[in-house]
């Protein structure tokens, strides 16, 4: 039921025509962080306010809107901007990622492959994938303008030196069509190959650092690497204990005081299809 | 001053949910250059076609400067963008905005590319065209699977502006109801 005390979606028109032009421009420079005046939302930063605008800038009442915490449709974060937007945009909502035409994620990209007609929108903490190199916004920029983008390598280097290997996890740095390198939010490395190609447009808000980018259907993101060191994604050695799959990314989850652990599939959605199809994984229960 | 009472009709009737639809269909051509969509709701003055009316009245407002070129810069039109948008009418050079047909846009070279530090500053220009298919020049780049084919205008004026990236201006093209985008990343090709 749409609260009636708010307007559609719960932003007034002159914000989402802001929001709007900033995605437009964001969509026509891959990569490319764009300016936007973020607007305090009814809810901390760091819980998905960026994220938050960029879906009540693109929902129409038809949307059927999904939004995930780190892969889980059920955690207090996925569930209050779900309720949302319920209650702002009367929207429908789904924990199926097939079905859903707008996808709110933090920090995961669905298990599921995306299709065309589909919206990804990504909650962004630090948009600058140079910051924590070069804390100067007016570097940074001027880093970005020239393509100067050797610092970012020379990062990559060091994990190597220290750890022999690329020790970073997530948030791994991806160059957007051979021009701008991008942060593409905490996913973790796992996901990166989905970033690359994907049929569905993804929109990424940073409300506390105020800016948006994007990357337009079928856009090509390579992950940085080395010819003698190339980009591998990791995740942890096992099966999903619930469901047994083998090739999804995993949790780790903690299950007594005296080492007892399981692993289970973070994308919440993925392992209750697989076992609603009767995948048992080794601590599961068949249904 | 008078105000024409043509120019009071014509707008959304629903603002929130029409222009939320409208920017939908504008955001999936922008994203996938070459797609045609319909937009309605706007039903602006003549010689704006409906298409133009409608992206005007969801990306533009007292905020951004707007120029009208040849025969959209008539006063209905004016009259029309004042009631309803409110965005001060400008110069092409200065312009965040542009509308008109591409022989009264001319020189596209005119208008704002963005700056090598943000290049979102730049004009997007709306294109009136007579009709809309996808048959023409083809189109690669971010967005397009494969290739695909739009009716440009030209493709001359279009590879300059790509050869501009990550600067150039960004263009939606509309001919009555209908609408497609051209950002400055796609490569045009004539065939």
């Amino acid at each position: 039921m749409t609260d009636q005390a708010y307007n559609f979606a719960y932003l007034d028109e002159q914000t989402k025509r802001m929001i709007r032009r900033a995605i437009l421009k964001a969509i026509a420079v891959p990569g490319y962080q764009v300016p936007f005046a973020s607007r305090e939302m009814p809810m901390p930063y760091g819980w998905g306010t960026g994220g938050v605008q960029v879906t009540a800038a693109c929902l129409v009442p038809e949307d059927r809107l999904k939004v995930i915490d780190q892969g889980a449709d059920d955690t207090t974060n996925a569930v209050s901007i779900r309720r949302f937007f319920q209650r702002t945009a009367g929207v429908a909502v789904t924990e199926v990622t097939a079905e859903a035409t707008v996808i709110q994620t933090r920090h995961r990209i669905p298990e599921t492959p995306l299709t065309e007609g589909q919206i990804l929108v990504y909650q962004v903490p630090i948009p600058e994938p140079l910051r924590f190199l070069e804390p100067r916004e007016t570097e940074t920029r001027k880093m970005h303008a020239l393509e100067e983008y050797g610092l970012m390598h020379v990062k990559l280097y060091e994990d190597i030196a220290r750890h022999g290997q690329i020790a970073t996890s997530y948030a791994y740095p991806v160059k957007v069509e051979g021009r701008y390198v991008m942060d593409p939010s905490p996913i973790p490395k796992f996901d990166n190959p989905k970033l690359s190609g994907n049929p569905a447009i993804q929109l990424f808000g940073a409300g506390r650092e105020q800016r948006i980018h994007a990357l337009p259907p079928w856009t090509k993101a390579v992950s940085l690497d080395f010819d003698d060191h190339p980009f591998q994604t990791s995740k942890a050695p096992h099966d999903c204990d619930l469901c047994g799959a083998r090739d999804s990314y995993l949790d780790e989850v903690i299950t007594d005081d005296a080492g007892g652990r399981m692993f289970v599939c973070s994308d919440t959605d993925f392992c209750a299809g697989r076992r609603a199809k009767g995948h048992v994984g080794r601590l599961g229960e068949a249904t | 001053m008078t105000l024409a009472t043509d120019a009071l009709a014509g707008g959304f009737v629903e603002a929130p949910v029409q222009s939320a639809q409208a920017f939908r269909e504008i955001l999936e051509v922008m994203a996938r250059p070459g797609m045609i969509r319909r937009v309605s709701g706007a039903t602006p003055p003549a010689p704006l076609s409906v298409a133009a009316g409608t992206a005007l009245l969801v990306l533009t407002d007292p905020t951004m400067r707007l120029h009208l070129a040849g025969a959209a810069n008539c006063p209905a039109v004016r009259d029309w963008v004042a009631f309803h948008i409110g965005a001060p009418l400008s110069s092409a050079e200065e312009a965040d905005f542009a509308v008109g047909t591409w022989d009264a846009l001319q020189p596209v070279s005119r208008f704002r590319i963005g700056q090598p530090d943000y290049p979102d500053r730049s004009a997007t220009l709306i294109v009136e065209c007579d009709q809309l298919v996808n048959h023409g020049p083809a189109l690669t780049g971010p967005g397009i699977q494969t290739a695909t084919w739009l009716n440009l205008p030209e493709t001359a004026a279009f590879r300059v502006n790509r050869g501009l990236f990550p600067l150039g201006f960004d263009t939606l093209f509309t001919a009555g109801d209908q609408i497609a985008g051209l950002p400055r990343s796609t490569r045009v090709e004539a065939i």
